[in-house]
Formats: structure tokens, C-alpha cells, sequence
């Protein structure tokens, strides 16, 4: 049914239809609205859970995968600092093979302190072994959180999965939503059942020592899934298609790609001002397009490939910036492109956006003028002169 | 019980004389086959589950150093929620930096919340782990490589942290000290722990050889002395109630430092003597250790 909602509430809405029986977050804006709301539906008994209201994000995390582990599908929600915060756990949830599902509510990192929207907080993460999806929209984080379950406790794959959604600008946004139903959600996501687990019955180590006689085949085994996940996710989502009618949560889109000389690529929200623009500079004959990426994790070198082979010219937006060096979805895409040796296009770098600074489509346009000028690594787009002097 | 019928295998690779090693094998034989536990990074965890081998018979789960309260927590929330947690016991272990530092926040938060969990902590006095440093519950005086004795210092500076009053605290139910010198009760606590529904709490004294530089074959001998000396008193605290053990007969602080290579500086020391035997008098009048008058 479409309804118009706010971004946490139908993430809320979405979580409780996956039926999770453990839920534990620690508040910190702009993510605090989903789980009010799951909260609530707790407290309503709307949903059977345990609500766990722990000390912090560390512990938050601590506990979904004890809880996973006891083979409960679990949930938690988190940003910015208190992603970094579990960050560590992160890192063991994905080593100890748990399909938890974390949406985090993109936020800037301090120093300085600011809890308005970029994309340094995954970023710091990208590396622990986690999926990573992208949501454009508010229909895209609902839908890309039935995915994350199903993939993840897929047993092909048996990995956590993170649904990025910007802090504000979609937690906080209205919009229209296609709310799933109850039944549709069952008949995609079915209960969660695993062997992988601490069971009286059954009784087995979990989280052992790793020496170096086995470690690096454990790790190696993380990203041979990784591996398999790329081929997995248009699996499932053409199952996603079948159940609920629509597209979601494949590993890139493209917009107006067929014969573009120019093309964006970017990720999460901002694809909806990039595809504005796209649209005003080819009013203006500018053959240019955009590529989303939805799943950066595992990373779809392939898919995007393909997408870009064309190209004259590619243009990275990066929310985050690895300090020191360049946007981080940058240094991966230039990686993937350079593999195309004499027909690798001209890939320049932009930062924009960071700590929630707007990026109107004069941003974009100012992006598509220096992507056709030099090639460039890391430039930072909508910078106040006046405060640089 | 025959040690092959025990919970927690032999086979393992502690060091002769592990008095951690031998609390663990006390504290899940006593709980039963009907138990999972979380256990914190450190010795214990090292020494018996490295790849491909286990010397649990019980679920454990090992995650990280300052979690096993959290994911004890989560564990627990889990069973709740599966209608399961009657008849299982969930028990979250931790060495004496795994509590009382890194992890006494998540502890903290675990006792606060009322989860269903009995937490262990083995207390051996140090980061044995990683080459014997200093933790919140090192001893006074205590020679460890973060706290040498040395022109300007005794060793250790600070008394042991508190573990069972800051649990008591929180207003659990059931909060014990034990001691691997006294097994019987050990095994004791840990049954009455577990017939309690609420967090519970119990502090274990182990003796480590190599870190306290005894023979392999003093562990007991050892640990009986730091509770005779009233270093470490024996207390149980059920619903805010204190109820010591009382020491027969209390003996001098040397007789337990003598044995020990991390106080051998104390005895050539008569201020730092002096230091640790206070400790141990401020311990008998804290906690009433001296048996009424008759």
C-alpha cells in the first residue's frame, strides 16, 4: 500500500515485517527514529521481540550477535560515531559469519562534532566484511532491508549486511512508500533456521583462535563469498521482483547510460540531484548519464565495467574522503577502470557534501565542468572561498 | 567427577598449575551440560579453543575482550525470546582486565538491564595474556612489567578495585567471592548462583605460576594463604547482605608474599610490608573476617 512516510518510520515499518525476535540499538542522531519506532511496536506488542536497551553502541552490537548467534534473526541501527564505536565488533560480527542487519543513518564523523548527513561513517567501515547497500530512497531502504535478510541468511552467504540510508535527508525525509505487506514479506523472507549456532543439544565452539595455519583461509573464505554475493544478489532480487512487483536492491543502475560521454557515478541520495542535473545538460546536448552504485560491498567491478566501458569521461561523487589520499569510492572505481588498460576513460574524483553541506545542482554542474578539464583526483566541490582565505 | 566426564576436556594448553584452569573446569561442571557460555578474549579463551579444537562440551561463544557481558546479554535475550531460557544457564566469563577495566562497562549495563546471566570473573592479578601488566585488579605492591619496583616505586601503587562491592552495588541478587585454594566451594556458589533468576556475580581468586612466580605445584597452597592472610577475603552478598567467611585463624601477609616472586622486593621493604599488610587489616575490619569473640 502507498503511504507517505518518513524514512525511519517505514524502515521501522520494513524491519518489524523481517520479524526480528532481537533488537538492541543505543540512541544517537539521526538514526534514533527507527528505533523509537520499533520500540513502540515492542511496547504495542505489535511485534514479539526483546527490545535490549543497552550502554553502548559497542554493546549494542555486542549483543545482536550474541543473539544471532543463538540463531534469533536480530537488528540494530546505529551512525557516525557510534558505528565507529562498534566498529570493532563490526569487523567480528563479519568474521564470525552472522547475517545481522544493521541500517546505519549516513552521518559525518568528528572532529569537528556534526550530526548532519555524508558518508564518512561507512566509509571507516568498508573494509569488516559487511554487504554494503546504498538506499537513493525511502522505497529503496525499506525494500533494501527485506534484501539484507534474505541475502544474508542465504547459506551461500551467511554475512551481515549494513543498509546505508543518509542521516536526514532520507531518515527524516516524507515520502511516498510502497509499504509491503505481512504476507508478501513471508512469503519473500522465511524464518531464519541455522545449524551455526549455540544450541544445548548441538553443542559447538564458536569464535575460536585462528593461527596463522588457518587464518589466512578463513579470511580468504569471507571473500570468496563476497565473490559469490556479486552473482547472488540479481538472484534474489529477481525474486524480490516476483514477490513484490518491482525492482530492488540489484548492484548498480544506470540512467540514461546508452550513450553517454559523460557519466556520474554515485551512491545513495545524491543520485537524485545528479539524475536532475543529468537530465538539464542533456536538454542542453550533453551526452551525459549516471551510474548508482547500490551494493558497494561486495564491489560489482563487473557490473560496472560494463556500465562505464563507453565512457569518455566518469565523474566519482564521493560523500567521504579518505584523508591524505581521495574519496574512497573514487580510489575504487579508478582501480576497476584502470584494469581496462588504453580504454580506460579520463576518471576524475570529487568530494561534495561533507557534514551535510548542500549539494545543489549547481554542484553538479560545476562537477561536469571540471570532469571535462583536467583529470583529477580529489577535488572538493562547493568550497566557501571566503573561509579558506 | 572423573576428570573424563568432565564439561571442559583436558587437552588443553594452560600452563601446569593454571589455577584458571581449574576454576573454569569447577564453574561448568557445576552448571551442567544445560549451559552456554560467552567468554571474553584472554588466557582461558586462548588455551582452549585454538583452531580446530575445543575443550568445551558446553555452546561457547568467543567474541572479543570487553563483550562477553553484552553478548552473554544477547544470548540470553535470544532464549527469552525463543521461550527457551528455562533450564538454560547462561554464564559470561572474563579474566580480572576483561572485567574489571575493558569490560566493566558492558557489565555495568548487563547487571543494570536484569539479565538472566551468571558472570565469572577469574582473577589471577594481571594481563597474564599478553606478559603479566598491570590491571584494576593487580594487588598493592605487586611486581608486574607494567608496575616494577624500581628507585622510585614499590610496584603496583592502588589496592585491588572492588569488583564485588561495585557489583553488589547494582543491587543484584547474588554476588560471591571464591577461591580455586577452596573447590568445594566454588562448585557451591556457582550451583546457588544459577538456582537464582537475575544477574549474579562471582569473583574468583586463581593463582598464576608464571605471573606470580610460584611453583606450578603451590596454586593451592597459594590461594589458600591470600584468603588466611585476609588479602582476599571470601564474601557472599545475597540481596544486599553481607555474609563473610570468617579466617579461624589469620596469619601474616609475608607467609602468602614469601611464596611469590612478584613481592619478593615487599620483603626486603619493611614500608611496602607494612603497605600490603594494612590492605589486608583494612580487608578483615571491612568485611567482619575475624569470627565473634566467643
Amino acid at each position: 500500500m502507498k503511504e507517505f512516510l518518513e524514512g525511519s518510520y517505514a524502515v521501522a515499518q520494513a524491519v518489524k515485517r523481517c520479524r526480528p525476535g532481537v533488537i538492541s540499538a543505543y540512541p544517537i542522531t539521526p538514526q534514533t527514529h527507527i528505533v523509537e519506532d520499533l520500540a513502540q511496536m515492542v511496547a504495542d506488542k505489535e511485534l514479539d521481540a526483546e527490545f535490549v536497551n543497552v550502554e553502548s553502541e559497542h554493546s549494542a552490537a555486542s549483543v545482536v550477535l550474541g543473539a544471532e548467534a543463538t540463531g534469533v534473526r536480530a537488528f540494530t541501527a546505529t551512525s557516525s560515531q557510534g558505528l565507529l564505536l562498534m566498529a570493532e565488533v563490526v569487523f567480528n560480527i563479519a568474521g564470525m559469519r552472522l547475517p545481522v542487519v544493521m541500517a546505519t543513518a549516513n552521518r559525518a564523523i568528528s572532529a569537528p562534532i556534526n550530526i548532519w548527513n555524508d558518508q564518512q561513517d561507512v566509509a571507516a567501515v568498508r573494509d569488516a566484511g559487511w554487504v554494503l547497500f546504498f538506499a537513493e530512497n525511502n522505497q529503496e531502504a525499506v525494500d533494501l532491508h527485506l534484501m539484507a535478510y534474505r541475502l544474508g541468511e542465504d547459506p551461500r552467504v551467511m554475512l551481515p549486511v549494513m543498509v546505508n540510508m543518509d542521516g536526514f535527508i532520507l531518515t527524516h525525509g516524507m515520502e511516498v512508500v510502497d509499504m509491503p505487506t505481512q504476507e508478501e514479506v513471508d512469503r519473500f523472507l522465511p524464518p531464519y533456521t541455522t545449524s551455526y549456532k549455540l544450541d544445548v543439544e548441538n553443542p559447538q565452539t564458536m569464535g575460536f583462535l585462528g593461527d596463522p595455519d588457518y587464518y589466512l583461509e578463513m579470511r580468504y573464505m569471507v571473500e570468496a563469498t563476497h565473490r559469490d554475493v556479486l552473482k547472488i544478489i540479481p538472484e534474489i532480487s529477481a525474486e524480490f521482483k516476483k514477490v513484490f512487483g518491482r525492482e530492488a536492491g540489484g548492484l548498480v543502475e544506470g540512467y540514461r547510460l546508452e550513450d553517454a560521454q559523460q557519466v556520474f557515478v554515485a551512491a545513495g541520495s545524491v543520485c537524485g540531484t545528479v539524475r536532475e542535473a543529468v537530465d538539464a545538460l542533456r536538454k542542453d546536448g550533453k551526452k551525459v548519464g549516471l551510474l548508482k552504485i547500490m551494493t558497494y560491498r561486495p564491489f560489482p567491478k563487473d557490473a560496472i565495467l560494463a556500465a562505464l566501458a563507453g565512457a569518455r569521461e566518469v565523474a566519482v561523487i564521493d560523500k567521504a574522503i579518505s584523508l591524505g589520499s581521495a574519496g574512497p569510492m573514487y580510489l575504487d572505481v579508478s582501480a576497476a577502470l584502470g584494469t581496462l588498460g588504453a580504454r580506460c576513460p579520463k576518471t576524475s574524483g570529487f568530494v561534495l557534501g561533507l557534514g551535510g553541506r548542500d549539494i545543489p545542482l549547481k554542484s553538479i554542474f560545476e562537477t561536469y565542468e571540471k570532469l571535462t578539464g583536467k583529470q583529477t583526483d580529489c577535488t572538493f566541490i562547493g568550497l566557501k572561498p571566503e573561509l579558506l582565505a | 567427577m572423573a576428570q573424563t566426564e568432565t564439561l571442559f576436556k583436558p587437552g588443553h594448553t594452560a600452563c601446569a598449575g593454571c589455577g584458571q584452569a581449574i576454576a573454569a573446569r569447577l564453574v561448568v561442571d557445576a552448571a551442567g551440560k544445560n549451559t552456554i557460555i560467552a567468554n571474553a578474549t584472554g588466557c582461558l579463551e586462548v588455551f582452549s579453543t585454538k583452531y580446530p579444537q575445543s575443550a568445551w562440551a558446553v555452546p561457547w561463544i568467543h567474541s572479543l575482550f570487553e563483550n562477553a557481558a553484552a553478548v552473554a546479554s544477547g544470548v540470553e535475550s535470544a532464549l527469552r525470546h525463543l521461550g527457551k531460557k528455562d533450564g538454560i544457564n547462561v554464564i559470561a566469563q572474563a579474566g580480572d582486565g576483561g572485567t574489571a577495566d575493558i569490560g566493566l562497562q558492558a557489565l555495568s549495563g548487563m547487571f543494570e538491564r536484569g539479565h538472566d546471566v551468571l558472570y565469572v570473573c577469574y582473577d589471577n592479578e594481571a594481563y597474564m595474556n599478553t606478559g603479566i601488566q598491570r590491571s584494576g585488579l593487580t594487588p598493592m605492591d605487586s611486581n608486574t612489567t607494567t608496575s616494577p619496583p624500581g628507585s622510585a616505586s614499590r610496584g603496583n601503587p592502588r589496592p585491588k578495585k572492588p569488583m564485588a562491592d561495585i557489583a553488589a552495588a547494582h543491587g543484584i541478587p547474588y554476588v560471591a567471592t571464591a577461591s580455586v585454594g577452596y573447590p568445594q566451594d566454588v562448585t557451591r556458589k556457582v550451583k546457588k548462583a544459577l538456582s537464582i533468576k537475575g544477574p549474579k556475580y562471582i569473583h574468583v581468586h586463581v593463582p598464576c605460576p608464571l605471573g606470580w612466580r610460584h611453583g606450578p605445584g603451590q596454586t593451592f597452597a597459594v590461594a589458600k594463604l591470600a584468603v588466611e592472610t585476609g588479602l582476599f577475603p571470601l564474601i557472599e552478598i545475597e540481596n544486599g547482605v553481607l555474609k563473610p567467611h570468617t579466617i579461624a585463624q589469620v596469619k601474616p601477609v609475608e607467609e602468602y608474599l614469601k611464596l611469590q616472586g612478584r613481592f619478593q622486593h615487599v620483603l626486603k621493604d619493611p614500608e611496602a610490608l607494612k603497605q600490603v599488610q594494612a590492605v589486608a587489616d583494612a580487608n578483615i575490619r571491612k568485611y567482619n573476617l575475624k569470627p565473634a569473640e566467643a
